[in-house]
């Protein structure tokens, strides 16, 4: 009964984003500000009417509500009750419920801004996101519907979104529970922050269009929506990076990245997006790329779309493929039809898209933020085709041919390094003219400190070539950041009399997006320290020892202590710990690990938990493989030692920190001058 | 004079990215088979990169600790989407696959931990090469399970 209400508000709120759809456009046809404004308010609208049908999606989820087919799916009796709410994304009917959700809320968001200088991209935008929100409602409806409840037929249970006829509701005892590798922190806050940062690129993707359907087409858009994809890249960044520490934490094979398709596709609209943020200032500096930068939003946007449908459907083969659905087709159907009509509308504004200078020299910061944008979309070609790949070669030989890590390894790594590169000198050159000799000066303190810790590195720590080259790139990067940090503080102290943190803080402060870029730029390189050292130096081992005895990995001594197995009839789960000891090459006790392998019986699925121990250094990572459970002669453990991995999530970490730095709002400055205008009108009215 | 400049540049950094994808591509893809369509290609593709796709057979996987070698079955599925939903869809066809004794097999070895997800009816995805021995050393193994999590009807329950 409360599931057909869910289901009724839901087609409800589909009427509602269609009306608005067709008042904003009708309204604009015949220049009537009143269906405009009531195409607005059926916009706010939706907001209020998705919150109830996620409420009651929740309160059926909540309480066990098993007739329902997605709450059969996702929960179990044993469920805690915060997992039972987050089960809300853990299929794909919820899913696709969640990102409707959010795309409203957005779009109320935006809604309620002062539109008063940009009256005309309002209707548009409202356009561009309730049809976006039309399309994945009309999902949700037709194909996907969260609220189908399962009834008993002469054919057998089958979910229905309407009661057939000759059947009865049929209530399952329990349900089947949501797979154990979810139940995870990470998990839990993963799929929001990336949902977050998917849905909130449809934004500026709104107002592109809107720019493009009206001719405004200066950089008026870019400046309204440069904070809204700042907050999407944080979301996307984070999504990507709370992804990647669950699958280092939970699935176990010692790495966290593994180029899986669906890894991919939510990583490509993060390397136009990254592009796109980058291509905008030199529109906004030097009014050029116009037509680039609406290629890339419109790219970011269909490839978001591209993610959201991948992630949680069974295309490609991948280890993500939780959920498998026939919407394929409508989700390509979708993004072709935007594609070629953003596009079309680029060719209509071409003339009026032209660049207002001319690009001339080679080292000029534009020139070297286009080839930062020609290597992040290289990037994304090569990821596209890594992708598409089987499908290609079983259309034109028959033959399904596949590529795996090895092959985005090898061929993103050089586009990587030359992105690190550029991160070392483009913050040097100048905005229309630079050359070798200016960057030069600016360059060579830096480059000559970078080269030492090389040569320090190459005697003390590896003479693998690429790992030298790497570790090159990443000193010279932090080196010149650094530098470039230290003068501009240097240059305030000196003309401020400001002691040296005062200096720091109010320089950031004074101008954050260039700061927090560099905060962002640091936090990189110290991310490619944890991916240089996991990839070219992790080692590992195996072995099955008894009590007391050891085993020894890179300098570690890894003696095995004690297992213990008991069962948890509350949460349906049967534990098996073990404790080890770690030691160093002399002989220090450096901690007690406990890998684990829980078993859950409502799924008949183990979960592994390996035990780490983190240093800067490096971090050891156990797995508990196999034990006797009566005398605990023999217990077998799989064990990875991971150099400076750790640099990787004290990077993601700072990242975030420079992200927020810099996508921080500050106070409007035009608003600020309007609103001193109208109190210079005041006064002057009172005179 | 000027876009000659940065046209040459481009066209140099597009020459660079064909070449990175191509030879990459060429040293490292894998052929995606079945496994009827592994047997029918015989002793020509010892020693390739290989991938294939199968069902697990529960009773057959045998695991050694001390040495952390698997060894398992798997029984043929087949590759076509539209063959699989005529099925009735993945679930039922790794099922089917698994109970059907005439159905072509294969037995695979990987080293390493036994995955979480290994258990009868999952579909496991092993990236590895032909033995000349017929046996499947795999370097890789991915697996999925859509009997416990996507089947779209409850069958047993109740």
């Amino acid at each position: 009964m409360i599931a057909d209400f869910g289901y009724g508000v839901l087609v409800v709120t589909l009427l509602v984003t269609l009306y608005s759809v067709f008042a904003a456009i009708y309204g604009e046809s015949k220049k009537s500000a009143a269906l405009v404004e009531s195409a607005r308010r059926a916009m706010l609208l939706t907001w209020p009417l998705l919150t109830l049908a996620a409420g009651i999606l929740i309160y059926l989820l909540i309480n066990n509500h098993f007739e329902v087919q997605f709450v059969y799916e996702v929960t179990s009796r044993s469920m805690p009750t915060y997992l039972k709410v987050t089960a809300w994304w853990g299929g794909q009917a919820g899913s696709l419920l969640f990102w409707s959700w959010l795309m409203s809320a957005f779009a109320s968001l935006v809604t309620l801004r002062k539109w008063d200088r940009d009256r005309e991209f309002l209707p548009w935008v409202i356009v561009v996101a309730c049809v976006t929100l039309a399309f994945f409602l009309g999902m949700t409806i037709f194909f996907e519907n969260p609220f189908a409840q399962l009834f008993q037929t002469v054919d057998g249970i089958t979910p229905h979104t309407f009661q057939p006829a000759n059947s009865i509701l049929f209530t399952p005892q329990d349900g089947r529970g949501l797979n154990p590798l979810l139940r995870h922190p990470g998990m839990v806050i993963h799929p929001p922050m990336l949902y977050l940062g998917f849905v909130s690129f449809v934004i500026p993707y709104a107002f592109a269009m809107a720019a493009l359907i009206t001719g405004r087409t200066d950089d008026r858009w870019i400046r309204i929506t440069r904070r809204w994809t700042l907050w999407a890249w944080l979301f996307l960044s984070a999504g990507l990076v709370l992804g990647s520490r669950w699958a280092y934490d939970v699935l176990g094979w010692g790495g966290f990245w593994g180029w899986d398709p669906v890894e991919i596709a939510a990583f490509m609209p993060w390397l136009t997006g990254t592009a796109f943020l980058h291509s905008v200032m030199i529109q906004e500096k030097r009014g050029m790329l116009k037509h680039w930068n609406m290629l890339l939003i419109i790219l970011t946007y269909d490839l978001v779309i591209f993610g959201t449908f991948l992630t949680r459907s069974g295309v490609l083969s991948s280890v993500h493929a939780f959920a498998q659905s026939a919407i394929g087709p409508l989700f390509f159907g979708f993004i072709g039809l935007t594609l070629v009509t953003s596009v079309a509308l680029i060719f209509y504004r071409w003339g009026a898209l032209k660049s207002e200078t001319e690009m001339t020299s080679m080292l000029s910061r534009e020139a070297l933020f286009l080839l930062n944008n020609l290597l992040f979309i290289s990037i994304l070609v090569v990821c596209f085709w890594g992708v598409i790949y089987p499908l290609i070669s079983e259309l034109f030989t028959g033959q399904k041919v596949t590529v795996g890590p090895p092959f985005y390894l090898r061929a993103t790594g050089p586009l990587f390094a030359g992105l690190i590169f550029l991160m070392g000198i483009a913050p040097l050159s100048a905005w229309g003219h630079s050359t070798i000799k200016t960057i030069g000066r600016a360059l060579w303190k830096p480059a000559i400190g970078a080269g030492i810790i090389t040569v320090l590195l190459f005697f003390y720590y590896t003479r693998n070539l690429y790992a030298i080259l790497g570790f090159f790139l990443i000193a010279l990067v932090i080196l010149v950041t650094l530098y470039e940090y230290w003068r501009g503080a240097y240059a305030r102290q000196k003309a401020q009399g400001e002691n040296v943190f005062v200096a720091f803080w109010n320089l950031t402060k004074r101008n954050r997006r260039r700061y927090g870029g560099y905060i962002i730029h640091l936090s990189i390189s110290l991310m490619a320290i944890g991916i240089l050292g996991i990839n070219l130096f992790q080692k590992e081992t195996q072995g099955t020892i008894g009590i007391n005895d050891s085993i020894q990995l890179s300098g570690y001594t890894i003696k095995y202590k004690d297992v213990a197995s008991w069962d948890n009839d509350a949460l349906g789960v049967n534990f098996t710990r073990a404790t080890v000891e770690i030691y160093d090459k002399d002989g220090h006790l450096l901690g007690d690990l406990h890998p684990r392998k829980d078993f859950y019986f409502d799924s008949q699925q183990p979960m592994t938990i390996p035990g780490q121990l983190a240093s800067l250094k490096d971090e050891v990572y156990i797995i508990l493989i196999d034990w006797q459970p009566i005398n605990q002669a023999s217990t077998t453990f799989k064990i990875f030692v991971n150099p400076l991995i750790n640099w990787m999530w004290i990077g993601s970490l700072l990242f975030i920190v420079g992200i927020i730095i810099a996508a921080w709002p500050d106070e409007d400055p035009e608003r600020v001058a309007v609103r001193a205008g109208k109190e210079l009108k005041q006064t002057s009215a009172a005179d | 004079m000027k876009i000659n400049k940065f046209f040459i540049g481009g066209l140099l950094i597009l020459g660079a990215v064909v070449y990175l994808i191509v030879s990459s591509t060429a040293s490292t893809s894998e052929y995606f088979l079945t496994i009827n369509e592994l047997h029918a290609k015989g002793s020509s593709i010892v020693d390739k990169n290989l991938r294939v796709a199968g069902a697990v057979i529960g009773d057959t996987v045998k695991y050694d600790p001390a040495t952390l070698t698997l060894t398992f079955e798997v029984a043929h599925v087949s590759g076509d989407n539209a063959q699989l939903e005529t099925e009735g869809g993945l679930a039922k066809a790794l099922h089917q696959a698994v109970l059907d004794p005439s159905r072509e097999r294969m037995t695979v070895v990987y080293v390493g931990p036994k995955p979480d997800l290994l258990r009868n009816e999952a579909q496991a995805i092993v990236t590895g090469h032909l033995g000349a021995d017929g046996i499947f050393y795999a370097d890789e193994l991915l697996l999925k399970c859509p009997t416990k999590y996507e089947e779209a009807v409850p069958n047993q329950a109740g």
